[in-house]
C-alpha cells in the first residue's frame, strides 16, 4: 500500500526535521521546490498527499508529520511529531533533570490558568520548590530562555505560552495527564489554550483568540456560539497574516522566517 | 545533474574514496562491549523476540542516531549496543542494517563509518544543498557558509594549506579570527573546535616545525556531504571562469563524482 519515498520526499523530510516546524505557506513553497529539485511531478493542491507518502514510511518509525494551527496567528503548520515517547522525555537529551521539571510546572501553570499563559514571576516561585534541584533565578531565566529558543514556549512580555510545535508534539501526552483540565475549541475544534472563555459558567466554552477574531468578524453583538450569552471578552482583530491566499500562489513565494530563530542544530548538548 | 557524469578515470584517489566510502556495518573485530554471537545464538535470539519487539528496536535505533545527528556528534557503535540494543546484542548486525536501509530509503542519509578502529559513525546526506532553497535545510546556521568558504580555500590549494592561508583569506572577506565576529563569535573557535569535531575540517600538526604550525585538510564528513564539483562551480562563478579552466580540481572533482555513483 504504502508508496517508496523518492528524493523529493526526502529532501522535504529533512528540512521539516532540521527546521523542528514550518508554517504551511513555507511548506507548500517547499513541496515545490522539493519536486523540481528531483525532477518530481508537481501538484500544488496535493501537499497533503505528498506529506502522507512520507508518513506511511514513517509509521514503522513511530514518527508523524502532524499539522496543527498557531495559537497566535490561527495559521497552519507542519511538524515532525515522535509517537513513540510524546511527553517531556521527548525533550530529555537536551534538558537536565531539574530542567525538565521546571518545564512540566510551567506546563501546569499554563492549564490552570484561564488565558492560557504563566507570568515569570509564577514560574520563578516554582523554580524554587523544585524536588529535583532548585533554580537560582538567573539560571531560570536561562532556562526559560533556552525553553523559547527551542521552540517549546512563546514569550511575550513576561507571559509564557505554550509553542505551535509543543502543542502540536505534546497534544496526545497533555491530554492524557490533564484530562478534562484540557478544553477543546468550539469553533476548530483543537486543544485551546490561550483562548477566551464564556462566562456563564454553566457553559465555559473555549475559543482561541483567532477563532474569535474570524467568528465574530463584523457582529456588533457578539453572542456565545454554544449558549446565546453575551459575549463580555474584547473581540481581537483578525491579523494580517491570514490574508495567505494571494502570498501562496505566487511562484517566488518566499516565506516569511520563523517566529523564532531555529536552534535545533545549534542546541546544546550537556552530556558528552 | 553533473553528479551523473560518467568519466573513466580511475586514479588512486578514486580507490581511496571507494574504500572509505563503504558502510562497515558488517565487519567486527570484536571490542569489549560486542563480541560477535555465534550462528547459533543469533538464531536462538531470533525465535526469542518477536518481529514486532525486533521492529521496535529498529526504530528506537533510528530515533537514537538521528538525535546524536542533529547535534553532529559522531555516534560509537558501543552507545548504540549500551543504551538502545542491550539485550538485543546477538542481533546488532540484523538491526544496524535495518536501521541503515531505512536512513537511505526514508531520510536520505547514509550511516557511515568514519573510524573502523573503533567504530565510530557519522550520518551523511545523500542529498545535495542546492540553491534557492525556500527554507534551509540547515536553518539558523550562518556557519555553513563560513564552513564553506574554509573547504575551498582548501581544494583550490590542493588538498592541505597552513592555517596562516586560511586566516588572511578570511580577513580579506572581513571575518578576522582575531576579533568577535557578529554572526560566528568567536570565529578561531568554531573553525578549530566546532568544524574539526563535527570532522567537517581536520586541523594538524605540520611536524618539525618550531614555532608551531597547523594545517588543515577536509575531514571525513566534507568528504562525503560536500561536492567538490559544487566548490569548484562556486569558485568560477567567483572569478567568472570556468570549472575546467582549473585542470587538476577538475579533474579531481569529476573522479569523486564518478565514483560516487
Ligand atoms: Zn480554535
Ligand atoms: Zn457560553
Amino acid at each position: 500500500m504504502s508508496r517508496p519515498m523518492g528524493d523529493s520526499h526526502k529532501r522535504f523530510l529533512q528540512t521539516l526535521m532540521s527546521n523542528g516546524i514550518v508554517s504551511s505557506l513555507q511548506a507548500k513553497a517547499l513541496h515545490r521546490h522539493c519536486c523540481e529539485t528531483h525532477g518530481a511531478h508537481y501538484s500544488p493542491d496535493r501537499l497533503d498527499e505528498f506529506i502522507d507518502v512520507i508518513n506511511a514510511q514513517l509509521q514503522p518509525m513511530f514518527m508523524h508529520i502532524r499539522k496543527g494551527m498557531s495559537e497566535e496567528d490561527g495559521l497552519q503548520y507542519y511538524a515532525l511529531v515522535n509517537m513513540a515517547e510524546t511527553d517531556v522525555t521527548r525533550m530529555s537529551s537536551d534538558y537536565a533533570d531539574n530542567e525538565l521539571e521546571l518545564f512540566r510546572k510551567t506546563m501546569d501553570l499554563i492549564v490552570d490558568s484561564e488565558n492560557g499563559t504563566a507570568s515569570s514571576t509564577d514560574i520563578l516561585n516554582c523554580a524554587d520548590s523544585l524536588k529535583s534541584k532548585k533554580m537560582k533565578k538567573k539560571e531560570t531565566e536561562h532556562v526559560l530562555n533556552k525553553f523559547v529558543q527551542d521552540k517549546w514556549l512563546n514569550e511575550k512580555q513576561g507571559e509564557y505560552t505554550l509553542s505551535t510545535r509543543c502543542i502540536i508534539e505534546m497534544e496526545q501526552y497533555m491530554r492524557m495527564i490533564y484530562q478534562d483540565l484540557i478544553k477543546m475549541c468550539f469553533v476548530c475544534h483543537n486543544v485551546a489554550f490561550q483562548s477566551q472563555i464564556c462566562e456563564n459558567t454553566t457553559c465555559g466554552i473555549k475559543m482561541h483568540l483567532p477563532c474569535v477574531a474570524r467568528y465574530f468578524k463584523g457582529r456588533s453583538d457578539p453572542h456565545c456560539p454554544s449558549c446565546n450569552d453575551f459575549w463580555t471578552h474584547e473581540i481581537p482583530e483578525i491579523q494580517q497574516a491570514q490574508s495567505q491566499g494571494s502570498q501562496s500562489q505566487s511562484s517566488s513565494a518566499v516565506p516569511a522566517p520563523n517566529p523564532t530563530p531555529s536552534t535545533s542544530s545549534t542546541r546544546r548538548s550537556r552530556r558528552s | 545533474m553533473s553528479q551523473r557524469k560518467r568519466v573513466a578515470a580511475v586514479g588512486s584517489q578514486t580507490k581511496h574514496f571507494r574504500r572509505s566510502q563503504q558502510v562497515v556495518l558488517d565487519e567486527d573485530d570484536g571490542d569489549m562491549s560486542l563480541t560477535q554471537p555465534t550462528s547459533s545464538q543469533v538464531q536462538k535470539a531470533r525465535e526469542n523476540f518477536t518481529p514486532v519487539q525486533v521492529d521496535r528496536k529498529v526504530a528506537e535505533v533510528v530515533q537514537f542516531i538521528l538525535i546524536k545527528d542533529q547535534k553532529k556528534i559522531p555516534i560509537r557503535r558501543a552507545d548504540i549496543a549500551k543504551h538502545v540494543i542491550k539485550e538485543y546484542k546477538a542481533l546488532y548486525q540484523d538491526i544496524m542494517k535495518r536501521a541503515d536501509r531505512t536512513f537511505e530509503q526514508v531520510f536520505g542519509l547514509k550511516l557511515v563509518e568514519i573510524d573502523s578502529k573503533n567504530h565510530i559513525y557519522i550520518l551523511v546526506n545523500k542529498l545535495q544543498p542546492v540553491p534557492g532553497e525556500p527554507i534551509s535545510m540547515c536553518p539558523g546556521n550562518p556557519k555553513t557558509g563560513l564552513l564553506f568558504v574554509i573547504l575551498s580555500i582548501i581544494f583550490m590549494k590542493g588538498g592541505t594549506v597552513k592555517e596562516n592561508v586560511v586566516w588572511n583569506t578570511l580577513k580579506k572577506l572581513r571575518v578576522d579570527v582575531g576579533e568577535k565576529h557578529e554572526d560566528f563569535g568567536d570565529v578561531k573557535k568554531v573553525i578549530i573546535d566546532e568544524f574539526v569535531r563535527q570532522k567537517y575540517l581536520e586541523y594538524v600538526r605540520i611536524p618539525h616545525t618550531d614555532p608551531l604550525e597547523f594545517e588543515f585538510r577536509w575531514g571525513q564528513r566534507a568528504e562525503k556531504e560536500v561536492s567538490k564539483m559544487k566548490v569548484l562551480e562556486f569558485i568560477g562563478e567567483l572569478h567568472n571562469q570556468e570549472p575546467q579552466s582549473w585542470t587538476q580540481q577538475y579533474r579531481e572533482a569529476t573522479s569523486v563524482e564518478t565514483s560516487q555513483r
